[in-house]
């Protein structure tokens, strides 16, 4: 479980153009190895949302590369995008963002509908497959359930078992808890914990240090470039990827410099 | 995505909006009704005309008088005498038969009954076999009783009800104007051809309508004038030929020239193709109509799909987060469409269909609902849907990911 997952190399985005751009992000690099539980945090304006976007596919760096799971993807276009998304990445959103009026297990089973790949999986085994996941998150009694008859703690569950049904190399989480309350929020955070400790890959964006704590590393941004990466009292065995010279708060590169942002 | 869940995916959205999705249909639906009618119609229409020319025999040629305009202080001279017609018979090569006929209309009486303004026909003893009607009751006049101007008189169908209801007219006296009559016969019901009610006139000998509703003080002159002169022609002789020979002997006897004739020569022909022409503008207007209610129950399919898209933009950022390509997104949206268009459209037919059976049953106008009218109205309908659900699926295939997640 050495593999790397994600690694970026000098990433940039710029919205807008000539005079009027703005940097949302000016040169990441970074890995991320399989079996990592890694949050991202920093400020509003900090990139990362963009960020996110970037490692998520849901959008392209203006330069740079990046390498998901081996493969670059910074040059895909729209359509290669999708299937990035669809055979190697999970998303749970903060509004859980499930299909309404549509069951969950509708709802878990919405992924393999754009599995184009070849080993495509038949409705009776794909269906099969999302009643186990709904099983492992918790739910084997609600499959039948639209989302508005499914509290939020629940609806986050069956987006988490949608985000795991293509057997995705990372999950990508934005916000989990954000919509929960406390104790919903701890529930969600436990489920995470119980996926990372089978193996999968979560990278995960927040502005909660409480919530970021629970995971392994802590990347905080900072004006589009990355300002500590905090190893919340755990040592993984990083030193390959980020020198280590201090235990736990690593100052970044000198030539990362903070750059100026608007709003 | 294969096109089966697509279809699946496209049931479910119409489902979950019946209402919004019916009166997105409605447009199509009356689309496809329309041509479908209209064109059971028009072909009823067709058939009826094609059934009244064949019962008519296609070997008649039509001489009617045309008037012309006298000088200042003249009458207008009509243009058929009745001796024409014993000219035609006796002058002309290849014909067969020769009635004439002379109409006027005046009240008719009988018993208590009175009925104004009926048409009367005044004509002669070939008429029912040219024209294809038969007695029911009693009998036809013969050859004396039009030289004698005997007072006697056949009544139509919707006459004799009229005037003696479900008794026996024969033997009975009706006075048509100061005129007394006897009825020795009522036709069989024939109904309307073209423009003319066969059941509501009432057929008497042509020399008693000369005598005692036509009379003119031109006629010692120059004959008693008739309105029409029907002409059958030989089996076997070429029928243009002796509608030639009609028209050099009535330019000789009328002293005209080929450009100042006073009538007119048709034959069941022209007025087939008349009819034809007729029913081909009427068919033409029907698929302007046609084409343009279903091009507004397409822009109607736009609207409600640009709505959509708008509406479910976040789903499409959903969709498109999990893995949907664009043209995914593309094939859902478009299948949608086409489905609403499709299913307006077989609506559209079922409506069609009963609505062209319960027109035929209701009214006396025939309808033939054709095969080929559905296929039309349906394929447009069909065409409609792509055509107009392309450019609202196609808008959301291009839609950016990240701000279709945003959309509120």
């Amino acid at each position: 479980m050495s593999a790397t997952i994600i690694e970026t190399v000098d990433i940039t985005k710029v919205y807008g153009m000539g005079d009027i751009s703005v940097a949302a992000l000016n040169g990441i690099n970074m890995k991320i190895e399989a079996g990592e539980f890694v949050a991202i945090m920093g400020p509003s304006g900090s990139g990362k949302s963009t960020l996110m976007h970037i490692l998520g596919c849901l959008s392209q760096p203006t330069s740079g590369q990046y390498i998901l799971d081996g493969e670059d993807v910074s040059n895909l276009d729209k359509a290669q995008l999708a299937a990035v998304r669809n055979r190697k990445i999970g998303f749970i959103f903060q509004a859980y963002n499930l299909l309404a009026r549509t069951s969950a297990l509708r709802n878990v089973t919405l992924p393999l509908l754009y599995n184009h790949a070849d080993t495509k999986v038949s409705v009776e085994e794909g269906d099969k497959k999302a009643r186990a996941m709904l099983e492992l998150v918790g739910l084997g009694e609600r499959v039948n359930h639209q989302p508005h008859e499914l509290s939020g703690g629940q609806q986050q569950r069956v987006a988490i078992a949608r985000a795991l049904i293509n057997n995705p190399v990372m999950v990508i989480a934005d916000e989990p808890t954000g919509n929960l309350d406390s104790r919903s929020g701890e529930e969600i955070m436990n489920l995470l914990h119980k996926l990372h400790g089978q193996g999968t890959t979560i990278v995960m964006v927040t502005h909660d240090q409480k919530i970021a704590a629970h995971t392994q590393r802590t990347i905080v941004l900072k004006d589009g470039v990355i300002d500590i990466i905090n190893h919340n009292g755990n040592h993984v065995g990083q030193d390959d990827i980020l020198p280590v010279s201090e235990r736990n708060i690593i100052p970044l590169h000198n030539e990362q410099k903070v750059q100026h942002e608007a709003a | 995505m294969k096109p089966l869940e697509a279809i699946r995916i496209a049931w479910e959205a119409i489902l979950k909006n019946k209402v919004r999705s019916l009166l997105t249909m409605l447009g199509i639906i009356i689309g496809v009704a329309a041509v479908i009618i209209m064109v059971a119609i028009s072909a009823g229409t067709e058939a009826a005309i094609q059934d009244q020319i064949t019962s008519l025999g296609s070997n008649l040629v039509f001489v009617q008088g045309a008037m012309t305009r006298g000088g200042p202080g003249q009458a207008p001279t009509g243009g058929l005498v009745y001796d024409d017609a014993a000219a035609i018979q006796d002058g002309v090569s290849g014909v067969k038969a020769v009635v004439v006929e002379q109409n006027s209309s005046e009240t008719v009486k009988a018993g208590d009954v009175t009925l104004e303004d009926v048409e009367i026909l005044g004509t002669t003893t070939g008429f029912p076999s040219v024209r294809d009607m038969d007695i029911a009751e009693g009998r036809y006049f013969n050859e004396t009783e039009i030289e004698r101007k005997s007072k006697v008189v056949i009544l139509g169908y919707a006459m004799a009800q009229e005037l003696f209801g479900d008794s026996s007219p024969i033997g009975e006296y009706i006075k048509v104007g100061n005129t007394q009559l006897a009825v020795i016969g009522v036709f069989e019901e024939k109904g309307l051809v073209g423009n003319t009610d066969f059941d509501s006139r009432i057929y008497m000998p042509i020399s008693v309508v000369f005598q005692k509703f036509t009379p003119s003080m031109f006629a010692r002159f120059m004959g008693d004038s008739v309105r029409m002169i029907y002409v059958e022609v030989e089996d076997g002789v070429n029928q243009d030929t002796v509608i030639a020979g009609i028209e050099r002997l009535l330019i000789k006897r009328h002293d005209v020239t080929a450009d100042t004739e006073d009538f007119t020569i048709t034959t069941q022909q022209d007025i087939i193709s008349t009819r034809e022409s007729t029913t081909a503008a009427f068919r033409s207007l029907l698929a302007w109509v046609a084409g343009v209610s279903l091009i507004v129950g397409g822009i109607g399919i736009m609207n409600i799909m640009l709505v959509s898209v708008t509406e479910r933009t976040r789903e499409i950022g959903i969709r498109q987060a999990v893995g949907a390509t664009p043209a995914d997104i593309r094939l859902q949206f478009l299948t949608e469409a086409l489905m609403l268009s499709v299913v307006g459209g077989l609506i559209g037919t079922l409506v069609g269909i009963s609505g062209a059976y319960i027109f035929g049953a209701l009214s006396d106008m025939r309808t033939v609902i054709q095969a080929s009218s559905i296929l039309l109205a349906f394929g447009s309908a069909a065409a409609v849907g792509a055509f107009f659900g392309y450019y609202p699926a196609d808008q959301a295939a291009q839609l950016d990911p990240i701000e279709a997640l945003r959309y509120e």
